[in-house]
C-alpha cells in the first residue's frame, strides 16, 4: 500500500461551504496579511500556505469515501459516500472508458451516506469495468439497488453497464482481495457497521468509521486494539466529543478523539485520521478540535512512541 | 481486572455539601473501584438532599472511562434531582476535561471551599 486518498470525510449528511463562511475566510487571510504587498505570485502562494488551514483551505462536506492506493491494477475504496463522485472523475481523468477497471468497494454499513454516492460513481455505467462489493451485512445487494429505485433515482440499477459483483465477508475472517489481506471487525452502530484491516506490502491501514465504543466493556476495548494493533493509519470515527458520546449522544453509533487516541495508543498504531466529522462544526472548530486531539496525545503518552494525529478532510493525501 | 490504585478518602461534610475526595490514577482499571465507592453516595444525592462534591485535588491522570464514570455520576444524581460536581483538578487532569469538554456537562470548581460555598 502507497498511499490513502480522503474523497469524502463528513459525517452523517454532505455538506458546503456557505457565502458567509468564505467571506470570514477572506477576511481573516485579508487581516493576517495586514496591507502586506507580494512581489510574486511565489510569495503570495507561500504565504497562503503559512496560513491556519482553516483560512486557507475546507475540511469539505462529502460524506464518507476514502481510497487506498496500492500501486496495483485494481482499485480499493472504503465506503460509497457523495465523495465517490469526485472519485469517479477522478478514475475516469486517468484511465477513460476505453480502459476497463477493476474496483473492489468494501462497506461499512448500509447507512444512506455511506452508499449515496454510488448513482454518481460513473464506472459503473461503463460497460468493461467490474464493481465488486464487499461487506459483510445480509442485505448489501438490497440496500445498494434500493437507493436506485424510482421515484428515489432517475437511473435504474439495471441500467449499470460494468460488472457488479457482491461478496459477503465474515467478521474476524481474513479475506484476501487484490493482493491484500482484509479483515472486518464488527463495530456497534444502528444495525452494525463494520470495520476493515488491510494489510500488505509491509503496511497496515485501518478503516473504522460509524463505530460507537462502550467504555465500560473491557472485552469491546481489547478487541480494537487488537484491530488497530501496530496500524500505520488509523482512520477512526471522531464525530463527538467525548461527554457527548457518554451522555447525551450515547447510543447514537459515534465516538471522539479521546478515545480514538487512546486506543491507537494502547494498539501501537503510527497515525490516526480524525474522520467522519460533524455537519455542524466548521472549519475553525474542527482546526481547534486537531490541536486539542494532539495535545492530549502529547500529555497522556507517558514514554510511548509519539502517535501522529491528522484530521482528515476532502482531497487529503496521506502516504504511508 | 480492576485494582485499588483509586482510593476514595473518607466522605466528609463541609457547609452543607458532602465531599468525597478520589486518590491516584482514575484508568480502565480503577475506574469501576471508584463507580463502586462512589453508588452509595449517589444513591442518597437526590432532591432536596445535600450535594455531592468530588475532590478531585489527589487525581493525577484521568482515562476515558475515568471521565465516563463521572458523567454517568453526574447524570445519576441529576435524574434523582440532586446535584453532583467535581473540584480541584490538577492542571493536567483539567485539560482532560476541557478536551473532553465534560466541564460542558458538570459543574467543576477550582477548588473545594470555593465549591461548597456555591453548592451549600
Amino acid at each position: 500500500m502507497k498511499k490513502v486518498v480522503f474523497w469524502g470525510t463528513r459525517g452523517s449528511l454532505p455538506i458546503a461551504l456557505t457565502a458567509d463562511a468564505v467571506r470570514h475566510k477572506v477576511m481573516a487571510a485579508l487581516t493576517a496579511a495586514n496591507g502586506r504587498r507580494f512581489a510574486s505570485r511565489s510569495e503570495l502562494a507561500d504565504f497562503v500556505d503559512g496560513l491556519p488551514f482553516a483560512t486557507a483551505g475546507t475540511f469539505g462536506g462529502h460524506s464518507s469515501c476514502v481510497e487506498i492506493v496500492t500501486g496495483g491494477p485494481e482499485h480499493i475504496i472504503c465506503d460509497m459516500g457523495s465523495g465517490a463522485r469526485p472519485l469517479a472523475q477522478a478514475k475516469l481523468a486517468a484511465y477513460g472508458a476505453a480502459r476497463p477497471q477493476v474496483y473492489h468497494v468494501f462497506i461499512s454499513h448500509l447507512h444512506w451516506d455511506h452508499l449515496m454516492g454510488f448513482p454518481f460513481f460513473l464506472p459503473m455505467y461503463i460497460p468493461g469495468n467490474r464493481i465488486v462489493i464487499h461487506g459483510c451485512h445480509d442485505r448489501l445487494e438490497e440496500a445498494m439497488r434500493l437507493q436506485m429505485r424510482a421515484p428515489c433515482f432517475p437511473v435504474d440499477y439495471s441500467q449499470a453497464g460494468a460488472t457488479i459483483e457482491y461478496h459477503a465477508m465474515t467478521p474476524g475472517q481474513p479475506h484476501a482481495v487484490a493482493g491484500l489481506t482484509v479483515t472486518p471487525h464488527r463495530q456497534l452502530h444502528a444495525g452494525d457497521s463494520y470495520g476493515y484491516r488491510f494489510a500488505g506490502q509491509g503496511r497496515c491501514v485501518v478503516y473504522s468509521t460509524d463505530s460507537e465504543h462502550k467504555l465500560e466493556d473491557n472485552g469491546e476495548r481489547q478487541g480494537f486494539i487488537e484491530f488497530f494493533q501496530a496500524a500505520d493509519l488509523v482512520v477512526f470515527d471522531a464525530m463527538y466529543s467525548l461527554a457527548e458520546a457518554v451522555s447525551v449522544k450515547a447510543d447514537w453509533g459515534h465516538s471522539s478523539n479521546v478515545v480514538g487516541v487512546e486506543l491507537c495508543q494502547a494498539a501501537g498504531a503510527r497515525r490516526l485520521a480524525l474522520f467522519h466529522h460533524e455537519p455542524v462544526n466548521d472549519d475553525e472548530q474542527l482546526g481547534r478540535l486537531l490541536d486539542e486531539t494532539r495535545r492530549f496525545e502529547a500529555i497522556t503518552r507517558e514514554g510511548r512512541a509519539p502517535l501522529e494525529i491528522i484530521s482528515a478532510y476532502d482531497g487529503l493525501v496521506v502516504d504511508l | 481486572m480492576e485494582d485499588q490504585r483509586v482510593t476514595l478518602l473518607p466522605v466528609r461534610v463541609v457547609g452543607g455539601v458532602t465531599v468525597a475526595a478520589a486518590r491516584g490514577r482514575l484508568d480502565h482499571l480503577t475506574a469501576g473501584a471508584l463507580g463502586a465507592a462512589l453508588a452509595p453516595l449517589l444513591a442518597g444525592c437526590k432532591a432536596g438532599s445535600p450535594a455531592l462534591l468530588l475532590d478531585l485535588s489527589a487525581v493525577d491522570y484521568m482515562s476515558s472511562l475515568g471521565l465516563r464514570t463521572l458523567v454517568v455520576a453526574s447524570r445519576q444524581a441529576a435524574a434523582q434531582g440532586g446535584r453532583f460536581a467535581v473540584a480541584g483538578m490538577q492542571p493536567l487532569v483539567a485539560e482532560i476535561f476541557a478536551i473532553a469538554r465534560l466541564n460542558l456537562v458538570m459543574p467543576c470548581y477550582v477548588d473545594v471551599d470555593g465549591a461548597c460555598a456555591q453548592l451549600a
